[in-house]
């Protein structure tokens, strides 16, 4: 059985060349839309905006900017988190969604009938519609790539190692390095995910950050949509219930009205 | 910020919300018909038979909306079978969506059944299976009261199916399965009032029906209030198209003015329009006031 695989990705080394969104379209043969005609968003370097069906990675450029000289760009490589307790497979009424033999996430485009419930299951907004297959689709850490010993696209073509590849527990040792120089040097830096006491169980693909996660687009504390069952459930049941009750009241009020009305219709 | 503003919309639109309205409706006619079959009279038979009728077309109805919207809907049978293995079972008791399918499909077999023994309680129908399913007969009794339960599970499940999910207002409460329920049940009655006089439905059915009805948009609007509450600080979401729908369209239309209707001699038709219409809105403004919210505009905001 081989190790669990992932991705630890950098971000204070990146430098938004977006190699890793050109190697990811590239390998997985993802399409372009509107036939290459994208519209520019015309107020920022990034275009792409954000992962879907078609765009398995997305370099993030996030412009901190008060006044026309101070600032900075933060950027990062964004891409699936392959949770370890991952959300869209949880949910995926197919059984589409898989955990592969390196623990990454893999959705079978042959299985899924595009219903859609792992994009609003989520916690990141990384999954979306293949408008060319009709399924559900993001990365699948080039699944195809690791099962004959190769690197996967996008961290491959990195020319600054933001995207780092390896085992889980190689990568989290050198986050921690990360972190630590960083620190040394007197920048604030965290690692998003590293952590399998933390939401998910922890994430495959993890991040070292500067600033808050929200600033990246990433929420505070993932969770599973399946926290919602048992309430929801509870408060369906008891609400029926309550109907029930109120459907016999009136039932059994209507009976007592008729046998008011013929006793006192026989006693007259 | 609330982490379900980092989601993204999975696009549940023009099939969904009809779906919804449809699923909810027929579960809901359902449920009242099986227990007037339990605890009524001979005189509120046709009452029983619309809901019936009801059911089934409205379960053929919803199964054919939830195929359409899907992106490969040649493949709807991967939510009931194992399309690796087949012909094992597909089923997740944890994925309302997984077991949602089941419901629907359980659901229309009983209406299917129920429809069948009305047809032959009207004569239209001459088999033995008919015959023995038909009026108060104990296997049509048994058939209701499963199917019964099936359809209120139809009506709820899909406010859970939104619960169970990261985006925002859906997975921001619990109260969304209760609320598409109690909307289920009284817009069920509502259809059952409109149909019911064309099928020789008594005055008293009627009146039963009128009378639940108001009980029920009472608990429809003490739910929708705790669903708000619930909601917290993602309750200003609705300062929008949607949070106007929801008041003048949902609460004003679909609850409010039903009930001062209802209090009226002769205002239970008008009611029962205005509750179907409220019942649609409520599904509308649930779904596209989320849908609305994009993760990439979100996460925009954010960064500044």
């Amino acid at each position: 059985m081989p190790e669990a695989m992932g991705f630890f990705t950098d971000t204070t080394v990146c430098i938004g060349c977006k190699a890793c969104e050109v190697a990811c379209k590239n390998w997985n043969e993802l399409p372009s839309e509107d036939g290459g005609l994208r519209e520019l968003s015309g107020d920022s370097y990034d275009n792409t905006r954000r992962l879907d069906g078609i765009h398995w990675r997305h370099v993030r450029f996030i412009e901190q900017f008060h006044g026309a000289y101070e600032g900075r760009w933060l950027m990062m490589s964004d891409v699936c988190k392959h949770c370890v307790q991952a959300p869209c497979l949880e949910v995926c009424p197919t059984g589409a969604i898989i955990r592969t033999e390196f623990d990454t996430v893999v959705i079978q485009s042959d299985v899924c009938n595009g219903c859609r419930d792992c994009i609003a299951a989520c916690p990141f907004g990384v999954i979306d519609i293949n408008h060319v297959s009709g399924t559900a689709q993001k990365c699948t850490l080039c699944y195809d790539r690791l099962q004959v010993g190769l690197e996967p696209a996008c961290s491959k073509a990195c020319p600054t190692d933001s995207i780092q590849f390896g085992t889980i527990a190689e990568l989290r040792a050198r986050g921690q390095k990360r972190v630590e120089q960083l620190k040394s040097q007197g920048v604030d830096a965290y690692l998003y995910g590293a952590d399998p006491g933390g939401p998910l169980g922890g994430l495959n693909s993890f991040y070292l950050l500067v600033d808050k996660p929200g600033v990246y687009g990433l929420p505070e504390s993932p969770r599973l949509p399946t926290r919602n069952l048992k309430p929801a459930g509870a408060l369906s049941a008891a609400s029926a219930a309550v109907l029930g009750l109120l459907a016999l009241v009136g039932l059994r009020k209507q009976r007592m009205d008729d046998m008011a009305g013929t006793t006192s219709g026989g006693t007259a | 910020m609330s982490d379900t503003f980092f989601t993204a919309s999975p696009h549940w639109t023009w099939f969904i919300i009809p779906y919804f309205f449809i699923g909810g409706l027929a579960g809901g006619a359902y449920f009242l018909a099986a227990l007037v079959e339990w605890f009524g009279r001979p005189e509120d038979r046709p009452v029983v038979r619309t809901g019936y009728s009801v059911a089934f077309w409205g379960a053929i109805v919803s199964g054919l909306l939830l195929t359409l919207d899907l992106g490969r809907p040649l493949r709807f049978w991967h939510m009931l079978f194992q399309s690796e293995r087949f012909p094992h079972l597909m089923f997740k008791s944890w994925s309302p969506i997984s077991f949602g399918a089941w419901a629907i499909l359980l659901f229309g077999a009983c209406a299917a059944l129920s429809m069948l023994g009305a047809r032959a309680e009207e004569g239209r129908s001459q088999g033995a299976l008919a015959k023995a399913l038909s009026g108060g007969t104990v296997l049509g009794k048994l058939v209701a009261g499963v199917g019964g339960l099936f359809g209120f599970f139809v009506a709820g499940y899909t406010g859970v199916l939104l619960a169970v999910t990261n985006r925002p207002i859906w997975a921001d409460s619990p109260w969304l399965g209760a609320l598409f329920l109690v909307s289920g049940a009284s817009t069920g009655a509502a259809l059952l009032t409109l149909l019911g006089p064309g099928r020789g439905a008594s005055e008293r059915s009627l009146k039963w029906l009128a009378s639940f009805d108001s009980r029920a948009l009472v608990f429809e609007l003490v739910i929708l209030i705790a669903f708000m509450v619930s909601l917290g600080s993602v309750a200003r979401v609705w300062l929008s198209v949607w949070g106007v729908l929801l008041l003048l369209g949902v609460v004003g239309v679909g609850i409010l003015w039903p009930l001062r209707l209802h209090a009226k001699p002769a205002g239970a038709v008008n009611a029962a329009l205005l509750v179907l219409v409220g019942g649609f809105l409520l599904r509308a403004v649930t779904i596209l006031a989320s849908s609305g919210i994009e993760f990439h505009r979100v996460a925009e905001g954010a960064m500044r």
